[in-house]
Parts: C-alpha cells; structure tokens; sequence
C-alpha cells in the first residue's frame, strides 16, 4: 500500500460526502437536486465532468424516479448512490421499502431538513426520521468530517455479503451541509483500497445467470420469512459496521463509535442527542464540569441499528437524562430518540427518570443557553420522578404564553397519562 | 438452486434467496395459468394472413410464431382475456366460452398437451 | 474556549461576503488553525443584506449554532447602518470594521450609535478595490485591514493564500491587484 496522506480540507458537509462519492468511484448516481442536498450534487457533477470518476450520472425528473433509477441499477449489479432531502426523501418513501427488501446496497446521503408545511428549508430530522423503520441503516454526522467518513464506511457495510442493505448517511442540513468547516480528505488510493470493488452476487442483466427482481410473495408464502431476514441482516450489520470502522481508525487515526460519551466516567445528569448539536452540549458539559458538575453527553452516530447496548452501558450511571428529538412524533409520547432510548433502558431493567426535549425544529438555532437551561432542569427531574409528577415532551426554544412554561421559550406538553 | 416453485412455501427466512429473489429464467412457463380460462379464443387457420398482430399484444406470450407465421395458440398459459380476438383484423380469432368447449369432449386433447408442454420444460 | 473568535460580516448579497469569510477562515487554516464559515441563507436575491459568520480558533470547535455575540463586526455595504443593527449583541471591547470613507469618528457621530468599549475601524476598501483591483469588489481588501486590526489573520499568510489559490483561477494581473488591495488596506485602516 502507498503510504497514505491525509490533506486538510475546508469544505462543507456536501463537499465532503461528493468527495467520499468520488472516492468510491460508483457506477451510477441517479439524483435529483434539492436543497440543502444540492452541493452534493453539483460537485459530483463537475467530478464526472473533469473525467474525475467514470460514473453514469442519471438527471432523473423527481426523487421517486432518482430512486427508482437508483434500485434498477443496483440491482443490475452497479455500485449505486443518491443523494436528497426534506420532501425529496419523503417522495422516494414508498421505495426505500422497496431497496431495503431487494436487499439492494444502496448509499444515500440524506441533508436532514424540515418537511412542509409551513416551507422551511433548514436543519431538523423531521425527513429522515420518516424512514427509520424502512429497513435502510442510518448514520448521523456531526460535522463534515463525520459526514465524510461514514460515507466511506456505508459501502463496507452496505455491500458486506452477510448485510446487503442500504445506508443513509446523513448530516444536518445548512449547519453541516453548507458551513465551511475543517476536514481531512485522505488519499484516492488509501480509499479506494478501504472501500474495495462492489462484486455483486448476482446480476439483472447477465444472461448467462438470469434472475427477477422484485417478485410476489403472497399470503402464507415467504413475505414475513423475508421480513426476518432483513432483521438478521440489520443485526449483522452491528458487527460490519464495528470492524469497518475500526479498520477506518486504522488508517485515519478517527475513531467510529456507535455511541460518543463524554464526562460519562462519573456524570449524573446526562443530554442524549444526535447530528450536528451534540457539540453543542459537549461544550457546555465542558464548561459545567469545569465547575465541578457532574453533567454529561451522549451522541449517537448509528440510529440503524440501534445501538442499545452500547447507549445502556454508557447511560446506567446517570440520575436524570434529557433526551433531545430534533423532530416531532406529534400524538406520540416522545420523540424517536426518545422513545428508544427508554425502552433500551427498560428492556435492560434499568430505570432512570428521563425528560424529552423536542429542539431546533426547522433548523431553529440551538443555543447554549437552551442547553444550560436543560442540564438546570435536569436538577429537579429526580425528585420530580420520585413524587410521580408527570412531565410530558417538552419544547425548548419555541415562543409560548403558556402560564406552566419555565420561561417564554420553554412550553411544557402533558402528553404522557394526561387526564384530559 | 434450481428454483421449485412448489417448494417456496416451506423455505426458512435462511433459504429465500436474497432480496427474494428468483435465481432462475423464465420461470413464468412453469405456472400454467391456462384454467384461469373462461373464454377461449379459437385461430381458424383459413382465415389467418399471419400479421402477427395478435403475437405482439398478447399479454401472456401464448400465441404462438414460428418462420414469421402464426402457429396456433398455447392454452397452457392463455388466461383468455381476449386482447387477440380484439385486435385481429380478419377475425381469424374469436372467442368461446371454455366449458361449452370442454363439454363437447376437446378436454382429453387440452390434458395431453398439458402434458407434452411440462415434459419439454423438464428436459429443459 | 478562551481564545475562539467570532466575527460577524454583514453585506449585501453579491458583495463577496461569503467569499471573504471563506477568505478569512481558509487563511486561518493555513496557519494551522481550527474554522467555521457559515452564511446565513434565506432569500437569496442580489441586494439583500446578509450575514454570515466565522469562526476562528486554535482548538478544535465543536460548536454548531449562530453567532451572537461577536467578538467583531464587519460591514461592507455602509448603506446597511441605517437600517441594520450592527453592533447587536456585540462583545463590549469588540471591533466594528467597516467598508467607508468616513473616520471611525464620523462614523460615531453620524451613523451608528456604538458602544462605548467598541473600537470603530474604517477602511475605504471599495475605493482601493477599484484602484487595485479595477472593479468593486470590497471583500479581498476588508481582509487586509481585519489582519491590521486584530490577530486574528496574518497579513502575510493571507497574501501567500491569496496569491496561491487565485492564480488557479486568475491571470497574473488580477492576482497582484489583490495583493496590492491587502497591501494598501493594511496600511490605510482608520
């Protein structure tokens, strides 16, 4: 192997991620724009302008048909990638069930934005979330550099014959998408030996072994036996992404945790949280514990699978956790983030009085003061619990005149065990 | 694996093929849809000028070509849905209703051929 | 993070704002330290004033959100203070730098109301882009005269990156103009 060199980069989150596309020389990329997902794809177009990458670029008419183009190809055998956001992921919803159960190795990177309506065009996870339980395995980025290592890392794991699924990989939109941050490109070769050649078991258009895509499986046939073999797969996946990321540490000298702790070795009061705000909190646990605070921060970089031991080990020392959603579950009793985080917590019989904070919702600035004010709150949450006092979700950074709320941005939900 | 179409509702999770996919060609000719049949169309040879109109509408590849010339209609496969009939511009194609075909004892000759179709697909 | 600094730049859009805070961050990077360059985007239409936001370090930065109190406030449309906020939440020893013929003093007097502990600097940088570069292009200049006023960028290692990364692009001429425009608003800040 050439000795590998890494080059510091400034570059935004979509400029990182074309770079890993190109890196991965894809056979096809079928994409339509969409902000803030439209860097990515005109990067990439110039890369295969420049003769950069030999990879048949689709301008496809909408994202369902970007997907669509995106599961024939695949199919057909070619290493295959897509980009979108918002109402773009919304559009393809239909087929990423159909990618997940073809079983197709997919990587798509998602810009998480809000969904309609009212338009906003910022960072939230209201898209993404729509496709958790789609079947496709989903990474979330911290920043650019996170956005462009787990883009190296989906094609192990998506293409891993004991996997064989799709990956999103996905960075927060505008704040990681578009913002010009500090990142390190390493060397084609280095990559292109890392990610390896796609040798797909099977072909759609090899004559000499012809197969069907997409057939029926009816009532009592082998639908649910299908079903569970993307469960196992999706358990398998644990252990690729695992070793595919510390081969990635190897050479890159960045580590790939499913779960980023920090201050976790003594904290009490603890924030959960995923994407581009869990440095955010990080700094101001610093700044806490600088103080003397037993505060602490878990980060989640996987959602797909979702990592329940590793988030269990790093929680089962705190006293009170504030689990933050950057989307809505309206009707529900808490975000998706939350709603797996408990019931990790009670499936490991670990009970730890938990709050939900819905925040930065059609990419509404996540101040530190939102972050200060939730590690205050966290200070009454066990006695609170201890009283059987219900606190349902809670929005931070939201206007209200609600006269429960803390303060005029704070406004307190009663869903859980409301009486009405 | 050669792929048993009656098997598959006593595979494991394990034994589907991946993405449930079909690893074999072709496997539509092992389903013999012809007793979906209500209406049979029947080809009067006299009749024919081998435009092959009705080869390229069928539906279910059962009206059959051979040298470029129409060769006669597979009643294994036909599910009798008409589209030949239709579009036939000499009406060398029409259709009967199946059972008062059957009734008049043409079933012993449908069975045969039934018969001769799967023989060949096996040898295949 | 004692020695992080946030600048906030406030422009119309077109004016190369979003360029010159990559200028600024790209500078940084060089020298070997830690950035972010962020434009705020909403409508995007010539002529609308926007804001974007660096931020400049030795550590790494983890920190994802807007800037609110900046340590310093660049203007380079000075038609935008009568209508906009400028100094808004800015540090109270910040730095105000501005694109404009006036002198720190007449800006106080009749333009902005600004803190007390706010340093005032001007630069003409539209006048030297003209000069140096032939055309208005206020962004390289203003550059040169934030390496005068704070630490924050070295003026030497802004011309090395400028002198690199826009012979990529650029003839030669275009090239030593910018370099010129650094030069001459290095030396002629208020």
């Amino acid at each position: 192997m050439a000795e590998k060199k890494q080059t510091v980069m400034a570059a935004s989150g979509d400029q990182m991620v074309a770079e890993a596309f190109r890196q991965a020389n894809p056979d096809v990329l079928p994409v339509y724009p969409i902000t803030p997902q439209t860097i990515i794809v005109e990067e990439f177009d110039k890369f295969v302008a420049d003769g950069k990458v030999h990879t048949e670029f689709v301008p496809v008419e909408s994202e369902h048909s970007a997907m669509a183009a995106a599961i024939g190809a695949s199919a057909a055998g070619a290493r295959t990638v897509t980009a979108t956001a918002s109402q773009g992921l919304a559009y393809m919803w239909e087929e990423l069930y159909v990618a997940a159960g073809m079983r197709l190795p997919i990587v798509m990177a998602n810009a998480n934005r809000a969904l309609s309506a009212p338009i906003n065009i910022h960072g939230d996870h209201s898209d993404i979330m729509g496709c958790r339980d789609t079947g496709w395995i989903m990474l979330f980025a911290e920043n650019a550099q996170e956005a462009y290592d787990d883009t190296l890392i989906s094609f192990r794991v998506a293409e891993h014959p004991d996997v064989m699924l799709p990956v999103a990989t996905t960075l927060d939109g505008f704040i990681t998408s578009h913002a010009l941050d500090r990142a390190e490109l390493m060397d084609d070769e280095t990559v292109a030996e890392f990610v390896g050649q796609y040798k797909p078991a099977h072909s759609l258009l090899d004559t000499e072994d012809p197969v069907s895509y997409g057939m029926f499986a009816n009532l009592g046939n082998f639908y649910m036996e299908t079903k569970l073999g993307q469960r196992k797969a999706m358990e398998n996946s644990f252990k690729v992404l695992r070793e595919a990321g510390a081969e990635w540490e190897k050479l890159s000298g960045r580590p790939f945790e499913f779960v980023k702790t920090y201050g976790m070795e003594d904290a009490e009061r603890v924030i959960v949280v995923m994407g581009s705000s869990i440095g955010n909190a990080r700094a101001v646990a610093r700044e806490l514990r600088a103080n003397g605070e037993k505060v602490g921060v878990v980060g989640l970089r996987v959602f797909r699978p979702f990592p329940a031991y590793d988030l269990v080990a790093a929680l089962k020392g705190a006293k009170a956790i504030a689990i933050m959603d950057r989307c809505e579950t309206i009707g529900g009793q808490g975000g998706p983030l939350w709603s797996e985080t408990v019931a990790a917590m009670a499936t490991a019989g670990v009970s730890i009085p938990t709050r939900n904070y819905i925040y930065g919702l059609g990419g509404a600035d996540v101040t530190l003061e939102i972050l200060y004010q939730i590690y205050e709150d966290l200070k009454e949450l066990p006695a609170a619990a201890e009283k059987g006092d219900v606190i349902g979700v809670t929005y931070v950074g939201a206007r209200t005149s609600a006269k429960d709320s803390q303060s005029n941005l704070v406004a307190n939900s009663q869903t859980a065990a409301h009486k009405g | 694996m050669a792929w048993d179409i009656e098997g598959n509702e006593k595979w494991t999770y394990e034994e589907i093929p991946l993405g449930a996919m079909t690893l074999e060609g072709g496997t539509g000719t092992k389903h013999l849809t012809g007793d979906w049949r209500v209406k049979r169309p029947v080809w009067d040879s006299e009749k024919c000028i081998h435009c092959l109109q009705c080869w390229m509408y069928c539906p279910d590849n059962s009206c059959k070509a051979k040298d470029e010339k129409m060769d006669g209609i597979d009643y294994e496969h036909c599910k009798g849905c008409g589209v030949c009939a239709q579009v036939c511009p000499v009406n060398a194609l029409t259709m009967h209703v199946e059972k008062d075909i059957r009734a008049k004892g043409d079933e012993k000759e449908l069975h045969e051929h039934a018969e001769k179709v799967l023989k060949e697909e096996e040898g295949k | 993070m004692p020695n992080l600094t946030e600048i906030r730049w406030h422009a119309r859009a077109g004016q190369g704002a979003v360029t010159a805070s990559r200028l600024v961050a790209e500078t940084a990077m060089d020298d070997g330290q830690y950035f972010q360059s962020m434009p705020e985007f909403g409508a995007e239409r010539q002529g609308a004033p926007l804001r974007a936001f660096t931020r400049i370090s030795s550590d790494p930065i983890e920190i994802h959100n807007n800037i609110l109190n900046p340590d310093i406030v660049i203007v380079l449309d000075e038609t935008l203070l009568p209508t906009i906020d400028v100094c808004e939440g800015m540090k109270e020893d910040g730095i105000l730098l501005i694109n404009t013929r006036m002198t720190p003093e007449e800006v106080r007097e009749v333009s902005v109301e600004v803190p007390a502990g706010v340093q005032v600097r001007t630069v003409d940088a539209s006048n030297i882009a003209v000069e140096t570069i032939g055309r208005d292009i206020p962004n390289t200049p203003i550059a040169g005269a934030l390496a005068k006023v704070t630490n924050v960028i070295n003026v030497d290692s802004l011309k090395k990156y400028v002198k690199n990364s826009f012979a990529e692009k650029f003839p030669e001429k275009v090239v030593e103009g910018n370099i010129a425009s650094i030069d001459r608003a290095y030396e002629e800040v208020h």
